[in-house]
């Protein structure tokens, strides 16, 4: 076990994404993730690798396009009004098939919304966000540690399957200082080499990075090679945790943050003696569907919680269809949950339901 | 027997979709002249805009990556700086370069990337059919000003070289012209210039070509040359445009 270090989230995201070899950063100031861009302008240089601090998202998302071509491990971070602006290079990049890391600390909208942290940018995440039949990998960590550890992979898996992977965090991970052990992780040993990367045309036909295909033909053919490496993510890339679902008359579902928050709703109810379990998804796509099934399967319901009036719970209707209810609780805008809230709502349902 | 007029090795040999008396084509030549003559070939990435170019990536034989509208200087800079030892240009319309992509030029110059932008301003988006460009002349009658461009509505053409010539990152800005043997050697010396300018890592380089778009202003090749020198020449000054970079 190495030493533990207190980190802010923000600061730890910085450094794990140096450890795990990124050495261009591009990024836009944007409240609440400024110590990212901040700790990238101090470290870069001092391991030799790029920081620039773009004219705009539009700009800097575009940066990360062009070095991605280039074949470099990049980062660019920016939080909802940001990333809104980047959805133009992110679908550029996932039609060009170009590994990049882009991590959302999100907060409050729409439009200016607040600096909060939040959860309402679920579906840009997930379902698309920019133009076209896409996938980013997205995933969400709950702790500064997860943070770490998934950021640090997120280098592996979007070079692995040459496709941008979204960190969706918030503005309360951003910000909480937590204990980290800062696991250096070399490059996992199966990436395929980049050869693709336009380095300059040395001894080697030229090489073109493009998204354009003007044949329809074409680019039903290039959509349909796309799909199969999505089906392929979906196969592979599923992430979740589970805790005291094995015996839940309810199971709450809820990521990032507010599965800290249902945690600790959870013990409390386990305390009055409610059979309480929750599931957590971590990779958001893939939405871990068919393990929610199984986890939820013996539970009479379902209570899902989000920073948000309802995003994710629609994947959960998805995973459960008609077999149980499926309740929701929300707060939105940088209001987050209480565990008082969420428990008040147990006890409600458990009521209701018996 | 000596050869003299050959395909330059940097232009692949595949024939281009460019309507006839389009300037285009003979742009691209200089730009493979001069990287042959330089020898970068194998270091070279070009990045072609959305614009009649989109193709570009296919008539260079160097590698290429296609970027979003107006957003080629900053895929530039993303190269450049992941690639220092790349020779990194882009090729941009006059929609591309001086109206979606405004911000992203201004910029690239003023922090002085080392990278060579050719900017082919034909005062109209001949990939979409016509429409008003920023670089629209007042009076021109386009599909979106079909009554001729009314600067009180639709606001002044662009000068883009006096405009980025006052940017201190702009190490080498010069607008050229190809309507005859001279300016076409002129031009080429000038992205000569502009690569080497580059080369010896000074900043941000950028040569402006008027060119021609026949087939969208209605005219015959010939018109459309003589257009060039007339009213182009007039509103936009051919020469070299860089300013002495301030002292201290
Ligand atoms: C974001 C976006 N907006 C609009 C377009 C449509 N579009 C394609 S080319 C073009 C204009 C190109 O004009 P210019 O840059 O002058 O190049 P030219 O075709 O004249 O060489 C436009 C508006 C696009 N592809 N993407
Ligand atoms: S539309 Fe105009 S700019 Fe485009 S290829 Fe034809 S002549 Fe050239
Ligand atoms: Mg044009």
């Amino acid at each position: 076990m190495g030493e533990k270090v207190l980190m802010k989230g923000n600061e730890a995201v910085a450094e794990a994404a140096i450890m795990a070899g990124c050495r261009c950063f591009f990024g836009y100031p944007i409240t609440p993730q400024n110590e990212i861009p901040e700790y990238m302008s101090r470290r870069m240089p001092e391991v030799g690798g790029v920081f620039l601090q773009a004219e705009s998202e539009v700009a800097g998302s575009n940066m990360v396009y062009g070095a991605a071509c280039a074949g470099a491990r990049v980062m660019t971070t920016s939080s909802s009004p940001g990333i809104s602006l980047m959805q133009e290079a992110i679908s550029y990049m996932a039609g060009a098939e170009l590994p990049c890391v882009v991590v959302n600390i999100v907060r409050g909208g729409p439009g200016l919304g607040g600096i909060q942290g939040a959860q309402s940018d679920y579906f840009q995440a997930t379902k698309g966000g920019g133009h076209g039949d896409y996938h980013l990998l997205v995933l969400g960590p709950s702790t500064v540690q997860e943070l770490v550890d998934l950021t640090m992979e997120a280098f592996d898996l979007a070079d692995m399957y040459r496709n941008p992977v979204m960190i969706l965090g918030d503005a309360i991970l951003g910000q909480m200082m937590e204990p980290v052990e800062m696991r250096k992780r070399p490059p996992r040993a199966d990436l395929p080499p980049k050869t693709w990367a336009t380095t300059g045309a040395a001894g080697r036909p030229k090489n073109v990075i493009t998204s354009l295909y003007l044949d329809p033909a074409k680019l039903e053919k290039h959509n349909l090679r796309l799909a199969e490496k999505y089906k392929r993510m979906a196969a592979e890339e599923v992430r979740y945790a589970t805790h005291m679902t094995e015996d839940a008359d309810v199971v709450l579902v809820a990521y990032g943050t507010t599965a800290r928050i249902a945690r600790a709703a959870l013990d409390r109810a386990r305390e009055r003696g409610l059979r309480v379990g929750l599931f957590r998804p971590i990779s958001l796509w893939p939405f871990p569907y068919e393990a929610l099934a199984t986890a939820a399967a013996g539970a009479a319901h379902v209570l899902v919680v989000e920073m948000s009036l309802g995003q994710m719970v629609e994947d959960v209707r998805l995973a459960l269809g008609e077999t149980k209810p499926v309740h929701f609780y929300g707060r939105t805008g940088g209001m987050s949950p209480s565990p008082r809230e969420i428990l008040d709502d147990i006890v409600k349902i458990v009521e209701r339901g018996a | 027997m000596q050869k003299v007029f050959g395909r330059p090795e940097a232009l692949a040999d595949v024939p281009t979709h460019y309507c006839p008396g389009c300037t285009h084509g003979i742009i691209h030549r200089l730009i493979a002249e001069v990287i042959d003559e330089l020898g970068v070939r194998e270091r070279t990435v070009g990045i072609s805009p959305v614009g009649c170019a989109v193709l570009a990536y296919d008539y260079f034989n160097c590698d290429f990556v296609e970027a979003s509208h107006g957003r080629a200087p900053a895929v530039a800079t993303g190269i450049k700086r992941a690639s220092p030892n790349s020779v990194v240009f882009t090729y941009q319309g006059d929609g591309d370069l001086a109206s979606i992509g405004a911000g992203e030029i201004v910029h690239a110059a003023s922090r002085g990337e080392k990278i060579t932008v050719i900017f082919v301003n034909n005062a109209i988006y001949g990939m979409t059919g016509g429409q008003m460009a920023p670089t629209t002349l007042p009076g021109q009658k386009t599909t979106t000003s079909p009554r001729g461009r009314d600067p009180e509505v639709a606001g002044h053409p662009i000068r883009v070289c006096e405009l980025l010539s006052s940017l201190s990152g702009a190490a080498y800005i010069a607008r050229v012209s190809v309507t005859s043997p001279a300016n076409v050697a002129k031009a080429r010396r000038a992205v000569k210039k502009a690569f080497e300018t580059q080369l010896e890592g000074k900043g941000f380089s950028l040569v402006e070509f008027l060119s021609t778009c026949p087939t969208n202003w209605g005219m015959t090749p010939v018109e459309a040359l003589k257009w060039v020198d007339d009213k182009m020449a007039v509103y936009y000054p051919l020469g070299e445009y860089t300013r002495v970079p301030e002292v201290g």
